[in-house]
């Protein structure tokens, strides 16, 4: 097996052949390899660009996201793949500088179209952070902010539904259901994220994006939280970027290899793992770098 | 190759006590920093407190009064127009020619007259007003004493016994009354009731307190709402441009204007042009709101941007507007820090003098103000007034208003701290 080494210098790439770093810079201006869309889509995206300010992040991506998959969005540091997760429910909105442009269709309507709020947007299109972000509010108070915000339950008791049933779905329930006053910030890492899952699915979105959801947490909690998106991918699209390699070919039905920018390849999970076509995703799954 | 690692290892152990001598050098400046800094204080308590314990207890002279109507003039004594006119010092002076006896020649007269505070017969026609039948018959009061009686029997016996205008004579009979039991000092609680006044005696600090509490409450309405509007706005809401830029270099500028220019401002703009009350709580109010305006908006906005990110993002996430995620978890987690910076400026303006002298807040107010546009002066510049006053009586009223001034600073910083912690600790 050929050694990993941290590469200093973005797109430089050191590998045991020398004579490959100029082959690889030509290997990034071809077009995605693979099978980049499917039919009926849930998410589609053509022609993506992102810019912060005069620097640009995601150069022309065109990525569909199958309904009710896991799709995993991988690759090295920097390479755009959490810039392209936060574009879909518009959380670069807030990002002083940040410009998006594409086609972006939630179900056929326009991300990005002006009659499009975020607000409602974001209810459709729900968000798991990297590291865990409960509210400091009590346990309850965390999973019932967004029903009540969006007026999700009139009377309390269909309240207190909405909490237990994402509680459960986030397969908290048992552990906190004798606490529910209590802080969530006063629970375990692992419980936390899970927590932000259960604020998440409290509105019931039809998309949920995840952001390394698993790289704050320790081997035990990571295994449980991957067990839950396999659950919850029987009625959720969900799109997952992370930086293991093992936790997306475990969790998602579909792979996507983001390299400085560029989307590089979109496979199979299991094709991307086994026999990945393009050089760039061969030389990342096999360690070479990143 | 091990006898070069010795020698490394042997130039390391020796910079090290070199460096370990430093650092305890260094160490005990910062000691001696610290015990400098507490040597001040203490030294500043001291001699405060040593000069003003005495402000909290006054001399009073006990005397039997008989409200004799002839005397007085008086009729009737449930008539209030009637009382008005009552000459209550007489009842006073009698009481003393009665206690010591004939005196010869007017001087020797007034010198006895003057054992007695001017304000007594004030006291003497409240009694009357309160009790109509007291008209008539006779009773034994305490009765102020006269300033410089009250600093005499204060430093008597004492290694600096002061005289002053005291003469031999007046000594002679307070010794006279002191033997019997029939003067005292006792708990002064005029100082904490009563306004100004030119008669040492009789001077408190209450109407400057008074006014003080109604000058902060309008700093406080105006100040935190204004400021924490101001600092949200600009934190949350406002473009990054040129214009927010200037906006927070002038935010800053302002924090750093000498306050008495904020006092020039009020006498331009709010009393010449608004016609806005003169020397009133108000006024004060509005004047010292701009002062510590900045130091509010800039303290919030601190606070503001301590709020993790992460929150905010989480509170989008799950499709909360803008507003909802400043007002249900940038607000409430910001509260802290902008209470407690509400606070230290609320401190800040209980000591302002500067501007408030420039809006006639230094005006020689008796009564203690009944509402926020009546005239008022507030406790710094009451502690300005006495201590530029020539009675030797007022040095130690001018202490003991420090000191009241000074628990006042202390309570509202312990107010700032608890404050923090309590609403803190809630997570």
């Amino acid at each position: 097996m050929t050694t990993a080494v941290f590469d200093p210098v973005p797109g430089a790439v050191m590998t045991d052949a020398p004579g490959r770093i100029t082959e690889l810079a030509e290997l990034l201006t071809q077009r995605t390899v693979g099978t980049p869309f499917v039919d009926a889509p849930k998410v589609r995206t053509r022609n993506v660009n992102v810019y912060y300010g005069e620097k640009q992040a995601i150069f022309d991506v065109g990525l569909d996201i199958g309904r009710n998959q896991v799709i995993a969005m991988i690759g090295p540091s920097g390479c755009g793949k959490s810039t392209f997760l936060r574009a879909l429910n518009r959380m670069n909105d807030t990002v002083v500088g940040c410009r998006v442009t594409g086609e972006f269709l939630l179900d056929d309507e326009d991300i990005y179209a002006p009659k499009m709020d975020p607000v409602a947007l974001r209810a459709r299109v729900g968000m798991v952070f990297q590291k865990p972000n409960p509210f400091p509010k009590s346990i309850y108070d965390n999973v019932a902010y967004g029903p009540k915000l969006h007026g999700l339950a009139s009377r309390r008791i269909e309240l207190d539904e909405i909490v237990e049933s994402s509680l459960r779905k986030a397969g908290l329930w048992e552990e906190v259901k004798d606490r529910l006053v209590q802080p969530g910030t006063g629970l375990s890492g692992g419980q936390q994220q899970r927590l932000c899952i259960a604020r998440a699915i409290a509105i019931n979105p039809e998309v949920i994006l995840m952001d390394e959801p698993c790289s704050a947490l320790d081997p035990i909690a990571t295994a449980r939280v991957e067990e839950l998106i396999a659950e919850l991918a029987e009625n959720y699209t969900i799109a997952i970027v992370t930086h293991s390699m093992q936790q997306a070919a475990r969790v998602s039905h579909r792979t996507a290899y983001f390299h400085l920018g560029k989307l590089i390849e979109v496979n199979d999970t299991q094709m991307v793992f086994t026999s990945p076509q393009h050089e760039l995703t061969e030389a990342y799954i096999t360690g070479r770098f990143g | 190759m091990t006898e070069h690692k010795a020698s490394t290892a042997e130039i390391i152990r020796a910079s090290l006590k070199r460096r370990y001598r430093a650092e305890r050098r260094f160490r005990l400046y910062g000691l001696l920093a610290v015990c400098f800094g507490l040597l001040a204080v203490l030294l500043l308590l001291t001699d405060i407190i040593g000069k003003g314990h005495g402000a909290f207890r006054q001399t009073y002279v006990q005397l039997p009064i008989h409200y004799d109507p002839e005397l007085l003039g008086i009729g009737d004594a449930t008539d209030p127009e009637t009382l008005m006119r009552g000459d209550y010092q007489a009842l006073v002076r009698q009481a003393l020619r009665a206690r010591f006896g004939e005196v010869s020649g007017r001087a020797e007269a007034r010198e006895l007259n003057a054992l007695v505070s001017d304000g007594a017969g004030y006291e003497l026609l409240a009694r009357l007003r309160a009790r109509p039948a007291l008209l008539g018959t006779s009773e034994t009061l305490w009765l102020l004493a006269d300033d410089d009686v009250d600093t005499w029997f204060k430093s008597r016996g004492g290694s600096n016994e002061f005289t002053g205008r005291v003469s031999e004579r007046q000594i002679a009979w307070v010794a006279s009354l002191a033997e019997q039991g029939e003067v005292a000092l006792r708990f002064n609680a005029n100082f904490f009731t009563r306004g100004d006044s030119r008669e040492p005696e009789e001077a408190g600090i209450g109407g400057a307190a008074k006014g003080t509490l109604l000058t902060l409450a309008i700093t406080l309405l105006l100040a935190f709402p204004i400021g924490v509007a101001a600092a949200i706005y600009l934190e949350e809401f406002a473009p990054k441009n040129r214009w927010t830029d200037f906006i927070e270099v002038n935010i800053n500028n302002l924090a750093a204007v000498p306050s008495v220019i904020f006092g020039l401002l009020g006498l331009a703009v709010f009393i010449n042009f608004f016609q806005m009350p003169r020397s009133a709580p108000v006024l004060g109010g509005v004047v010292l709101a701009l002062v510590t305006l900045p130091t509010v908006i800039i303290s919030s906005r601190a606070a503001i941007k301590s709020v993790p990110p992460s929150i905010r993002e989480a509170a989008l996430a799950v499709g909360a507007s803008k507003m909802q995620v400043v007002l249900s978890h940038v607000l409430p987690l910001a509260m802290p820090g902008m209470l407690t910076g509400a606070i230290l400026g609320m401190a800040h303006a209980l000591g302002e003098t500067a501007p408030l002298l420039m809006i006639g807040m230094v005006a020689f107010i008796v009564d203690v103000p009944g509402g926020f546009t009546e005239s008022a002066t507030v406790l710094p510049v009451q502690i300005f007034l006495w201590a530029d006053s020539p009675e030797r009586a007022f040095v130690e009223k001018t202490s003991g208003a420090i000191m009241v001034l000074l628990a006042f600073l202390t309570l509202m910083n312990a107010l700032a701290v608890v404050l923090r912690k309590r609403l803190e600790r809630r997570w």
